[in-house]
């Protein structure tokens, strides 16, 4: 029996770890219903409940924020499974929508922050914890700021839809079982 | 000499300017004059926990005082209750409705002193009437003056209780959405205040 090679890496696993996963479709969830209620919320007119909706919607997306960050540490010090063998240029463009979904998971909520530091609402977590303004108060750069908040969501939806496109293309037609990596 | 009346009173209208003037300065000596483009009237609520500050962009003052005298002072305090708002346009939609300052009944709030007293180093307590919406409620200001040259800058912050003055009804009365407490603040440029 030869004596065990500490250069050869370590095959890689099978499957996400519980945690990667657990992030995973906890922020899948977190996002789809954000992006739902802040479409739902823009529509209202001013009331008490369309107040209460916005600073619920903040809070909730400096919590995904955190969970953005835990996750981009978590993936960076933990080996991803093998992927599925496939064509070079798809996995190119699996790696380069993966690394703009990072982006846009800490684009999207940072976005809004700022926006609501520049218009003069102050983020204040669970109406308590008074988060710093990311951008000073200016009415002009609160304009300015405002449509890159939805454009950086719309833009996230629609990569997470291709993602999911892709999963699904990868389950049922080519088989490889690599949705299998990821399924809770 | 063809307009002799004429000419004799384009020769004595400077003259007669200056009589003018003398003769109204006694009565305008102890005013002062408030600088609005220089001054800044602004008011912070809280919703859930977020200060929102919000600025009047139109307001008035009668004041005179003497800072050596506080007693003998009087100042009083309009304010277009239309030209309220948080720069939020659709915020500010809201603010002049019925439900919040009612700025078509109500075009104005004002604040009328009563005593006013000398805490010593500049600083003033001027105690006096407040009205908006047409609810009168007492108040105590506080005041600091600062003075440079001929101007006088006067600031200072106190608190109010909205309901106290209807502002904020119906569904918007309920505090844990939009506290009570609103902290005014204010800095005023004076002109013609005496030194202290």
């Amino acid at each position: 029996m030869p004596a065990p090679n500490n250069l050869q890496p370590a095959p890689a696993p099978a499957r996400y770890g519980r945690v990667a996963i657990s992030l995973h479709w906890l922020m899948a969830v977190g996002l789809l219903a954000m992006m739902a209620v802040g479409t739902y919320m823009a529509g209202l007119d001013l009331s008490p409940s369309k107040l209460k909706l916005y600073n619920q919607h903040k809070w909730a997306g400096v919590v995904l924020l955190l969970l953005a960050m835990l996750r981009l540490a978590w993936r960076l010090t933990h080996r991803p499974p093998a992927a599925a063998p496939m064509p070079a240029w798809q996995a190119r463009a699996a790696g380069l929508a993966h690394g703009l979904l990072y982006v846009l998971l800490f684009a999207v909520p940072l976005a809004g922050w700022a926006y609501s530091s520049a218009a003069g609402f102050p983020v204040v977590l669970f109406g308590v914890l008074p988060l710093p303004d990311l951008l000073p108060v200016d009415k002009s750069l609160a304009a300015a700021v405002r449509p890159l908040h939805r454009i950086a969501a719309w833009t996230l939806l629609a990569l997470i839809v291709l993602h999911a496109a892709a999963a699904l293309k990868h389950h049922f037609i080519d088989r490889d079982g690599l949705l299998r990596r990821m399924w809770p | 000499m063809a307009y002799p009346d004429m000419h004799h009173t384009a020769h004595h209208l400077p003259v007669a300017l200056l009589l003018a003037t003398l003769a109204t300065t006694p009565v305008v000596a102890s005013a002062q004059t408030l600088r609005p483009e220089f001054s800044e009237l602004s008011f912070t609520i809280r919703q859930m926990g977020v200060p929102v500050t919000g600025q009047f962009k139109r307001f008035s003052a009668q004041i005179q005082l003497d800072p050596k005298r506080p007693t003998d002072g009087r100042v009083a305090f309009t304010i277009d209750t239309a030209s309220a708002g948080f720069g939020a346009p659709e915020v500010d939609a809201e603010v002049p409705k019925p439900t919040w300052l009612a700025a078509a009944n109500f075009p104005q709030a004002r604040f009328q002193s009563g005593a006013i007293r000398s805490l010593g180093g500049g600083r003033f307590e001027v105690a006096g009437q407040l009205t908006i919406k047409g609810t009168a409620r007492d108040v105590v200001v506080p005041v600091s003056l600062v003075q440079a040259g001929t101007r006088t800058t006067a600031t200072g912050a106190f608190a109010i209780k909205r309901l106290a003055f209807k502002v904020g009804e119906g569904e918007w009365s309920d505090t844990s959405m939009v506290a009570d407490e609103v902290t005014v603040r204010f800095k005023l440029a004076l002109d013609g205040l005496s030194p202290l």
